[in-house]
Formats: structure tokens, sequence, C-alpha cells
């Protein structure tokens, strides 16, 4: 890979800008698709790579092409900075996602309990406007408070996020469905939320509770690959 | 994941390390990192990243330090019908093709 073109990805990463590098496998030809232009077929199947979000190996003209995107992190907004949202942060961004902490009580969201994690002070319903969530993001809400958390879910049932997750008790979030039904949410759409939020581990402490919302995260993401015994 | 390691190769380069890549471009069976894998490596004996479980690694490093040598990629297959499966095969039973290239 020459330099520049290094350069080039690394950039466009920074910008939050999706890219492919194709490569030619016979001579490691490479170019930066889009930033380069590549000819129509080489874009198309570019353009499908990034789609999938997969690298594809793809023969054109008799030569093998390896397609790798490079899409922008997936996010994860939390909504409550509160005590499990601080084990929540850094796994996440282990984990590869970029996340963002929503609450405008200044006392829990502070960088003091969330170094280096962005904070957002606005109101939920205000920030998750701003946020706005999209294929690639989940959010979860955290506060156990109907002011905070039901308009965050609000904004988050109305975008695309693959992952949409409330915590509290089964009783709690029967409560918080008939609230949102209230708002004009369909069940169907409700059940979009998941909740008691996180794989049932059995989860008692803060860390735990985080490892089991991440691991149904990442299962909504990718699946579960092995069938019940 | 793959652009942490991107960004440590430019690291291990602007400090004046000849850096490899090597990446997953295709994989058969169960082979334990999908395509897109990277590993970076340095003439040094410095990696970053990873291709499989740690089963051939050693074998893509060695190839890396040719590349780094001679400037041309090239196209490593592995598998249990490579001949030097007893070395560097998969215990898995999987197959994959790594492509390896100099950073210059």
């Amino acid at each position: 890979m020459r330099r520049a073109t290094l350069d080039a990805l690394l950039a466009a990463r920074a910008a939050k800008r999706a890219v492919v590098l194709a490569t030619r496998l016979g001579d490691g030809a490479q170019h930066l698709w889009p930033e380069e232009a590549l000819p129509g077929a080489l874009a198309e199947a570019a353009q499908a790579a990034l789609d999938l979000d997969k690298p594809q190996t793809i023969a054109l003209d008799g030569e093998a092409w390896f397609l790798q995107p490079f899409s922008p992190p997936l996010r994860l907004i939390v909504v409550g900075a509160v005590h499990v949202a601080q084990a929540l942060a850094p796994l996440a961004a282990t984990l590869g996602y970029a996340v963002t902490i929503v609450d405008p009580r200044r006392a829990f969201a502070t960088e003091e309990r969330f170094a280096g994690v962005a904070l957002n002070h606005d109101w939920p319903d205000e920030a998750l406007t701003a946020l706005a969530p999209d294929a690639r993001t989940a959010v979860v809400t955290l506060t156990h408070d109907p002011k905070l958390d039901d308009p965050a879910l609000d904004v988050a049932l109305r975008s695309r996020a693959f992952y949409i997750g409330a915590l509290g008790s089964t009783r709690t979030h029967a409560k918080r469905v008939a609230r949102l039904k209230e708002m004009g949410h369909e069940d169907g759409a409700i059940a979009r939320i998941a909740a008691p939020v996180g794989l049932d581990i059995g989860a008692v402490t803060a860390p735990e509770i985080a490892l089991s919302i991440m691991a149904e995260i990442v299962q909504r993401r990718r699946g579960p690959k092995r069938r019940a015994p | 994941m793959s652009d942490d390691i991107l960004a440590t190769a430019a690291a291990w380069a602007d400090a004046g390390e000849q850096v490899a890549l090597a990446t997953v471009v295709e994989t058969w069976g169960s082979s334990p990192r999908p395509a897109g894998s990277m590993l970076a490596v340095t003439a040094s004996g410095r990696m970053a990243g990873s291709v499989s479980g740690g089963c051939i690694e050693g074998a893509v490093a060695e190839a890396a330090r040719e590349t780094m040598r001679t400037g041309a990629p090239q196209l490593l297959d592995f598998g249990i019908s490579d001949e030097r499966a007893w070395e560097v095969g998969l215990a898995c039973g999987g197959k994959l093709k790594v492509f390896v290239e100099k950073l210059a």
C-alpha cells in the first residue's frame, strides 16, 4: 500500500466518511473509492461492498479485485449517565462503538465520571433528534426515569436504529409500553424495544449488566450462529 | 478494528520502521477471522492485529519480511491441503487466502 493511500484512508476514517479500498490482487495496484474514480463495474461492486459492510473478492476482465469497505464506526447512544453507563461506555468503545452519553443532569454527566466520552447535556428528545440514530446506531436508555427515557425512546422508535434497549423490570416496561402507546406508537414498533435490556445472563453488577447489554447488541447485529441444541 | 491496525502501521512507519500489511481476502469453512482482517508487521518483528487465531501469523510474518525486502506483493494460500499444513495449517480445518503488501 502506498503511504498516500494509507493517509487518505485514515483521513476518511477521521472524517467518518465511508470508503472502499480496491486492491488488484495480481499486482497490488490500489484505489481508494470514491476519492479515486473507478471504472463502472468496479465502482458498482465497491458500492455493494459498502452496502453489505462486507469485503468482497470479484473477478473483472480476468483480474481478481479485493474490495474492502471501511465504514464509520457503529454508534451507541446511552441515555442516563448512571453507574451502568460508566461500565457500558468503555466496554462499547472496546467493541468498536463510538459512544455518546446523553443526560441533562450535569451532576451525573461529568468529565470526571466519563473521561474521554462524548457527553450531551441536552434534553433527551432534542439530543436524540440532533444525533439522528441511523441503521448503524444502537440506543439504550438507563435512567429509570420516564421523564428522561420516554422522550428518547419516542425519537429512537421513529428512527432506523438497529437496537433499542431500555433498562427496567418487566413491570416497569409494561407501564412504559402503555405510555408509549399514548404517545401514538403502535405495538409492533414498541416491540422493537429490548426490555428488560440485555441478554439474560443473570447479570447483577454494573459491569455484568453492561456485558449483557453489549452481548445483546452484538447478537442483534451479527445474529446468532449456532442453533440451540 | 482494522483502522486501529492501519493507524498503528502509519505510526510505525513514521517512527522509521519498515512495515508490511497482510489482509485476509477470502475464507472457506471455519476460518477464525473473517475477510478484511488485517495484520501489520515490521521488519523488526512487531505485530498488530491478526489474520487467524494465531495458527499462521508466523508464516505470514515470514512472507511479509520477504515482501518488505523485494517490494513485491504476495497472495498466500493456507489450508489443510497446503503442503506445509503440518507447520502452518489451520487446526480448525478452514482455508484462507492472505494478501501481503509492503507499506511504501
